[in-house]
């Protein structure tokens, strides 16, 4: 395509067609992304609210706001809709279903309808979950360990029966992307041409469809033994509780990797590109992904050291478990060896790239603390626990996330959002997270357990626990202010935002060959098919104040 | 290694000052078992290993992008897209590291879960949300009684649901699994004084999982044997409404009743009906007719508590049958009796 003359088409796939219905049955990926979008983000907000709750509980000892009960709801409605409505679904969902095909040139996804459906899955899974808030008495925490689960009398059943739901929508996204990436792909684009993003999904669905059955299974059986009483599980009835652990973490563990696979992706496609430099040792960063989606498979049995299970499946455990530390890292060193020799822009969508290597570096790193035996015995089910997770979850995937949505947000919407406020949001964000989880790593190692609605009792041998609680509590209001800044500048870049280039970062992939927001069908011609990380005739226009490719 | 320890005691002075910590270092609670120094050096090696790469990748990306920031009319200064060498050297390092402390976290584990064979034995009952402690003699505890100097073998399983027994000073934590037992060991060494140590659940279950503590009490083996006598004698001598006093708190029933006709105990809202001044009133019930408190009644509810439930309560008691002999029963009765007064 000749410099200068990229089409500015005033159709987009945000005006194609209008009224509620042509949102409510579309099947354009864009408009599908575009709709996970509103309601993953509604449902950040909401657990990001459950997760108030719990720090202002923990802020005092005592009693500050609720009793021990609502505390129990709160924290383990925290973690459901975080994990099942939020994160596991948030990256693939969004910008997987916005980018996929526009990053590889293509007019949709493999099968479209599907790929509705799985959104209206996920909408229905979403709702018993907002079903069991209104009754608001789940109290098992997200893991809903047998034989708590069984015996308590919250609305288990409910919450198992939105968790199946939301499992089919997730392995309907998987196989979408797995046949799309196979069958799809233009000329001249091969595996080892494709973007690194596209390779992290492809990972990612692996896992999806793969892993996620057996979530369906465990939650079937787990209803099965409350209204049959089948004893599987329960003990009273010869079951077994550890059996239980097992099934659910051979599906929770590996959906740790849906979780950090795609954001590993992202930072993949940012740091080249505001590196302006091509990518570092691609074909280990592809391969490492694939092996992260193999490996862990095989490493659930590392969250039950002290469950009972025998001191030799404890020992295979741990030793797969540090096998899969490798390609993490193996990827952090490919991405600082990216920026080395560079020519760095500070953009927002680099802040959060360098923020997430950051966090996830020490997230990745207190994992060696729990995937070594006998260090982990002492931090298990502590702070420290909690604290690794959010550094890897929130620090890794909600950071990867955001810095996605800065990324992808012109090409998304066609508005540039204010790129001050954009950064400044970004820097509060992480001053935010380290104030919030740092202290939950010595909260942890110095005795305090994880699910304590109080810790009244322990603070005459342990005064430290009030300040380290404060300065968590406080970290998360600083993190919200983060959160309900960014969701003003954004909101208002739609409406005041100067319009988006085509390519306003200068970024090689195909999804900003074309206009932002992208015409209906993405592409008037097939695009061209280059190496997405060269950025030699990109070139800065100001007067498009974009970047485009000399001929 | 050793420079590691140096750093956490140059960390302990303002650590003191700024938290007020009591003891232990900055990182982690005193070591007051057999076990806990290697735990902890594994620890600190871990936090070393950690603390250097952090650093060094902090430093790169600072210098990277200090070093390399974009300006005007300048591009990036390198070509290169990949190097073997460097992809083998940055696997490999990472590999004979983490394979080290596998090997560190494999030795210290299988020592944790190894009993000496001439342990001392204490069976561990855990319910919700209380511990009861069983010795030789037949004594039970809710505080955790050991001898110094000798190995202590634990004993575990549960009434309910899964527990966690973790005693952070002895660096010892293990799952109770009800359906199975599960086991775990310390010795504590003698610290010149009895020695005093927090025990907590680990595991969630449930509404005072928080609350479910007991302390670890240390003594020389020959105050501990003592002790032993003396306690179980004390405990057989008291009357059949003190006895029951002991169970109504040994056994948990004080996690969701008061005795003072009140809705708290200690200060915690609780959610079951006090005992002050129950017997022989004539109460109402969400799902049976009304009766009056007896010795049926209160058997019946300590049996099958879900039978009758007092309008106003919640059904979350969970049965004793099988738990408390029907002599133990009788003292709990006597107990409640003794409160009409």
């Amino acid at each position: 395509m000749a410099s200068g003359t990229i089409p500015e088409s005033t159709d987009n796939y945000l005006t194609h067609t209008r009224g509620w219905k042509s949102w409510a049955f579309t099947l354009d990926h864009k408009r599908i992304g575009v709709m996970y979008l509103v309601a993953i983000a509604s449902s950040l907000f909401l657990g990001g609210m459950f997760a108030l709750a719990v720090r202002i509980e923990l802020f005092s000892p005592g009693r500050t706001m609720m009793d021990a009960d609502s505390y129990n709801h709160m924290f383990t409605l925290h973690g459901a809709v975080m994990i099942f409505l939020f994160i596991i679904p948030s990256i693939p969902a969004t910008f997987g279903n916005f980018i996929l095909p526009v990053m590889l040139g293509a007019k949709d996804v493999a099968f479209p309808r599907l790929n509705l459906a799985s959104f209206y899955l996920w909408v229905t899974g979403a709702l018993f979950f907002v079903l069991t808030l209104s009754l608001n008495q789940l109290d098992t925490g997200w893991t809903l360990y047998v034989p708590y689960a069984i015996t308590t009398k919250s609305s288990v059943l409910l919450a198992g029966l939105g968790a199946f739901v939301l499992g089919f929508s997730s392995i309907f996204t998987g196989i979408n992307f797995i046949a799309t990436v196979h069958t799809m792909r233009p000329p001249g684009m091969t595996w080892f041409k494709m973007p690194l993003f596209l390779w992290s999904l492809y990972a990612t669905a692996l896992i999806q469809v793969l892993a996620t059955p057996v979530l369906g299974i465990t939650v079937l059986m787990l209803a099965m033994e409350i209204t049959l009483n089948l004893g599987i599980f329960d003990p009273k009835l010869g079951g077994d509780p550890i059996l239980f652990q097992h099934f659910f973490w051979f599906y929770s563990h590996p959906a740790v990797y849906i979780m950090i696979l795609p954001g590993m992706g992202i930072m993949s496609e940012l740091i080249p590109t505001f590196s302006r430099k091509h990518i570092f040792g691609y074909r280990f960063i592809a391969y490492s992904s694939v092996a992260i989606a193999l490996l862990g498979f095989f490493v659930w049995g590392h969250h039950m050291f002290v469950s009972g299970q025998s001191v030799l499946l404890g020992v295979i455990f741990s030793a797969l478990t540090f096998s899969v530390s490798i390609p993490s890292a193996i990827k952090v060193f490919n991405w600082l060896a990216t920026m080395y020799k560079g020519s760095i822009h500070l953009d927002a969508p680099m802040l959060y790239a360098l923020s997430f290597i950051l966090l996830f570096g020490i997230g990745g790193l207190t994992g060696l603390f729990l995937g070594a035996l006998s260090t982990d015995v002492v931090v298990h089910d502590t702070y420290f626990v909690v604290a690794h997770f959010h550094y890897t979850m929130f620090g890794g995937t909600l950071v990867a996330f955001l810095g996605g949505l800065h990324y992808w947000w012109p090409k998304i919407t066609g508005r540039m959002y204010n790129a001050l406020h954009a950064r400044i949001a970004a820097i509060m964000l992480f001053v935010g997270f380290n104030l919030t989880f740092f202290p939950q790593f010595i909260l942890g190692t110095r005795g305090m357990p994880r699910r304590y609605y109080d810790y009244t009792a322990d603070l005459a041998k342990h005064p430290e626990f009030q300040l380290l609680n404060v300065l968590s509590t406080l970290g998360a209001f600083l993190l919200a202010t983060a959160l309900f800044f960014m969701l003003h500048y954004l909101m208002r870049s739609l409406r005041k935002g100067r319009p988006a280039p085509a390519n306003p970062w200068g970024s090689g992939s195909l999804e900003w060959q074309c206009s932002s927001p992208p015409p209906h069908d993405n592409f008037a011609t097939p695009p061209t098919v280059d190496d997405p990380y060269d950025y030699h005739d990109l070139k800065y226009d100001p007067q498009l104040q974009g970047y485009t490719r000399d001929a | 290694m050793t420079a590691m320890l140096g750093l956490c005691n140059v960390l302990e002075r303002p650590a003191v000052s700024l938290f007020g910590l009591q003891d232990g270092t900055f990182w982690l609670p005193p070591q007051r078992s057999t076990i806990a120094p290697a735990v902890d050096t594994l620890f600190y090696t871990l936090l070393g290993i950690s603390a250097f790469f952090f650093l060094l990748i902090l430093g790169l990306m600072t210098l990277f992008v200090i070093r390399y920031r974009y300006r005007p009319g300048v591009g990036p200064q390198s070509d290169v897209k990949h190097s073997t060498a460097l992809e083998i050297f940055w696997t490999v390092i990472p590999l004979m590291i983490v394979t080290y402390i596998f090997y560190q976290g494999f030795v210290g584990y299988v020592r944790m879960r190894t009993v000496p064979d001439n342990a001392y034995e204490i069976e561990v009952v855990a319910r919700q949300w209380k511990w009861i402690f069983q010795y030789e003699n037949g004594l039970e505890t809710n505080d955790l009684y050991v001898p110094a100097d000798r190995p202590v073998r634990l004993i575990m399983r549960s009434d309910d649901v899964i527990h966690s027994l973790w005693i952070p000073d002895f660096r010892v934590k293990m799952d109770i699994v009800p359906g199975r037992e599960t086991e775990t060991w310390f010795e504590a060494p003698w610290q010149g004084e009895t020695g005093r140590h927090a025990l907590r659940c680990t595991e969630y279950c449930g509404t005072s999982h928080y609350n479910m503590l007991a302390t670890v009490v240390v003594e020389q083996e020959a105050d501990f044997d003592q002790w032993l006598i003396d306690a179980l004698a004390k405990q057989q001598n008291k009357p059949p409404p003190e006895r029951g006093e002991d169970l109504y708190n040994r056994y948990g029933c004080i996690q969701c009743h008061s005795i003072d006709g009140t809705m708290e105990v200690g200060g915690v809202a609780v959610e079951g009906p006090s005992f002050k001044g129950i017997w022989g009133e004539t109460h109402e019930f969400s799902n049976a007719s009304d009766t009056e408190v007896n010795r049926e009644y209160i058997r019946e509810s300590i049996l099958d508590p879900s039978a009758k439930i007092r309008r106003g309560y919640p059904d979350k008691m969970t049965t004793y049958k099988g738990r408390l002999s029907d002599e133990q029963i009788s003292e709990i009765i006597a107990f409640i009796k003794s409160l009409k007064d």
